[in-house]
């Protein structure tokens, strides 16, 4: 790139400069460094440097049980986790060949929707603040907080949730679940109302993010950009449209698409993005099948760790028709429960926790599944599986050689192909511009450098 | 007419399998005919596979029915035609290189830089080839099998 600078040249005669931003930056959304060539104000080159956030994802993979890999996965991208736990799930599922029950769908269907609007809360929270709309910011915040609290009380946590299990859920969605969902959701439309207020007509904001960052649909499509990066650009690929799974076929939603690809357009593109998901959710509520396992937790509730004393005691002729009220958090589900979130292949599924603890046949399936050297074994095989994930096109790519451990994970990080267009976005621009495009391509470094 | 017999009737000499892997399509073709392949499926109008989604690569070390060491896996899709096609490539350990396809999709850029990263298969006519993941003075490439995960490496920063 540039020259070394020598002191002994004309002041008049023109050379560019090296600008160094990052790694470690304010604007950089975690650890990327970005060395920019610049004519004044103006850049001409760009030079994209990642993977100072490698943490030797798929190598730890091949390391443990296909179960083990899922607490990685939620590590990948950290803004909308669920979908990585889904996603990973849905590529062992397929080499296994099972499916889930519809129910367990459905409850995918939520969590990963769920997730998205959390992730496009912080993507476009993020960018606004960035470029001086700092309560632009808190009021988004404030919305993914209410949608976190939900997440929470469904998984234990709120970001490193290892809530999807190969062949099912960890649990049922907890008691009052519908009600607190479509709460937060109604307080979300109402911060998104208010945003829009903020922003759209804002004379800052729409300057700075008009005509800047622009990418053409057949350079997005060249450098395999998908999600709303692609779609801001007229294209209307999406996953859950074009390559169906889970529920999605079943429920009614659009996919918005922009004009012009730049950061305008991805911003309306993820705002609308986000009503779409609260519309699946709302329809997926409606349409999940209910079953009595709500409310069938009253008359022979045990606390979990009573039952593990009484069994440690031999007591254990009543187990087998008694309900533990096990915490969320714990790891399985109440018997009743089980059943709807669980596939009832026993090759993958963990048994309920009565059956670990009250009876011979259950301790032997648990253990079956979790001995190191037994476990969980799909079949030689290798499958993707692509689901849409808040960047785009999140694929897992899976190859089993029948043993109990993956023998390769793949991931296919949605923005690692955007990152690899940047220098393209970039060049042309304004130092100034780099702030609202980096922020629009909603960089995770999780996910990028895995 | 399916897409894999398709493509193999277009390139007989190249095409060395066709298979159903689950429900995805995948072709196993020759090395050295993967770029002209490659840019054939972009361009060509009955299969029009304009993006390139995926590039990866799988160690086959320690699988002994496999008598290559690397299989270089391409994912990619067609908009036009909502259609996914693997094309997979065989590499040899002792002469791991295979020819660039960032010609034909510049997405192949990085991904071809991760793949050499983590695996050590060269690409040839990459514009630069060089880690991407890992730092420059790193040793090894660790998504091989050989490449123990508890192996510690100083961490030595970037030279400029």
């Amino acid at each position: 790139m540039g020259k070394p600078v020598e002191s002994n040249r004309k002041v008049s005669e023109s050379r560019s400069m090296l600008l160094n931003i990052g790694p470690s930056h304010p604007a950089m959304h975690g650890i990327v460094r970005l060395i920019t060539e610049l004519d004044g104000e103006t850049i001409l080159n760009a030079d994209v440097e990642i993977g100072y956030l490698h943490r030797a994802f798929e190598k730890m993979c091949e390391q443990g049980p296909y179960n083990n890999a899922i607490p990685y996965t939620d590590r990948l991208n950290y803004v909308s986790p669920l979908i990585n736990n889904i996603g990973y799930c849905l590529a062992v599922e397929k080499i296994l060949g099972i499916t889930t029950p519809e129910r367990c769908q459905y409850i995918r269907v939520i969590m990963s929707e769920l997730s998205r609007i959390t992730d496009h809360l912080t993507c476009v929270g993020a960018t606004a603040m960035e470029l001086g709309a700092f309560t632009v910011f808190l009021y988004m915040i404030k919305a993914r907080e209410y949608l976190y609290e939900v997440i929470e009380d469904v998984t234990g946590a709120r970001l490193t949730i290892s809530y999807a299990r190969v062949g099912g859920l960890k649990a049922d969605l907890p008691e009052g679940f519908e009600k607190k969902c479509l709460w937060a959701i109604q307080e979300t439309r109402g911060v998104l109302k208010e945003v829009e207020a903020l922003l759209n007509k804002n004379r800052i904001f729409v300057d700075r993010m008009k005509d800047t960052g622009f990418i053409s649909q057949e350079d997005a499509i060249a450098y395999g950009i998908t999600g709303p990066f692609l779609r801001s650009t007229g294209a209307d690929y999406d996953v859950r449209k074009s390559q169906p799974y889970l529920v999605y076929d079943k429920l009614d939603f659009d996919i918005p698409v922009g004009e012009h690809g730049d950061n305008l357009d991805r911003y309306y593109v993820r705002m609308e993005e986000m009503a779409q998901s609260m519309r699946i959710i709302e329809q997926a509520l409606k349409q999940m099948p209910k079953g009595d396992i709500m409310v069938d937790t009253k008359g022979h509730v045990i606390p979990a760790a009573i039952m593990v004393d009484e069994a440690k005691m031999g007591r254990t002729q009543d187990f087998k028709n008694a309900r533990v009220d096990l915490d969320p958090t714990l790891e399985g589900t109440t018997k009743g429960f089980h059943e709807n979130v669980y596939s009832h292949d026993k090759r993958v599924a963990l048994p309920a926790k009565e059956d670990t603890y009250g009876n011979i046949e259950g301790l032997m399936n648990h253990f079956k599944l979790v001995m190191a050297g037994h476990g969980l074994r799909p079949p030689k095989g290798e499958a993707y599986f692509p689901v849409e994930g808040a960047n785009g096109e999140l694929g897992f790519y899976v190859v089993s050689d029948g043993t109990d451990q993956p023998y390769r994970v793949r991931v296919r990080p949605p923005c690692f192909p955007i990152m690899g267009a940047l220098h393209k976005l970039l060049a042309g621009e304004m130092v100034a511009d780099i702030v609202p495009t980096f922020g629009s391509v909603n960089m995770i470094g999780g996910e990028l450098d895995r | 007419m399916q897409l894999v017999s398709k493509v193999k009737e277009k390139f007989p000499n190249l095409v060395l399998e066709t298979l159903q892997q689950q429900s995805d399509d995948v072709i196993v073709v020759k090395k050295e005919g993967i770029r002209n392949i490659c840019s054939t499926l972009k361009t060509d109008p009955e299969f029009r596979f304009e993006m390139l989604m995926d590039l990866s690569a799988v160690d086959y070390l320690f699988w002994e029915e496999k008598e290559f060491r690397f299989e270089v896996i391409y994912n990619l899709f067609s908009l036009s035609k909502n259609r996914r096609l693997f094309v997979k490539t065989r590499v040899p350990e002792s002469d791991a290189v295979v020819d660039s396809v960032v010609s034909v999709w510049p997405a192949a850029n990085w991904l071809e830089r991760e793949v050499w990263d983590m695996f050590g298969i060269q690409f040839k006519g990459h514009p630069n080839l060089k880690r991407i993941l890992m730092y420059e003075e790193f040793k090894g490439h660790p998504l091989r099998k050989d490449y123990p995960y508890t192996k510690r490496q100083p961490l030595v920063g970037p030279v400029n």
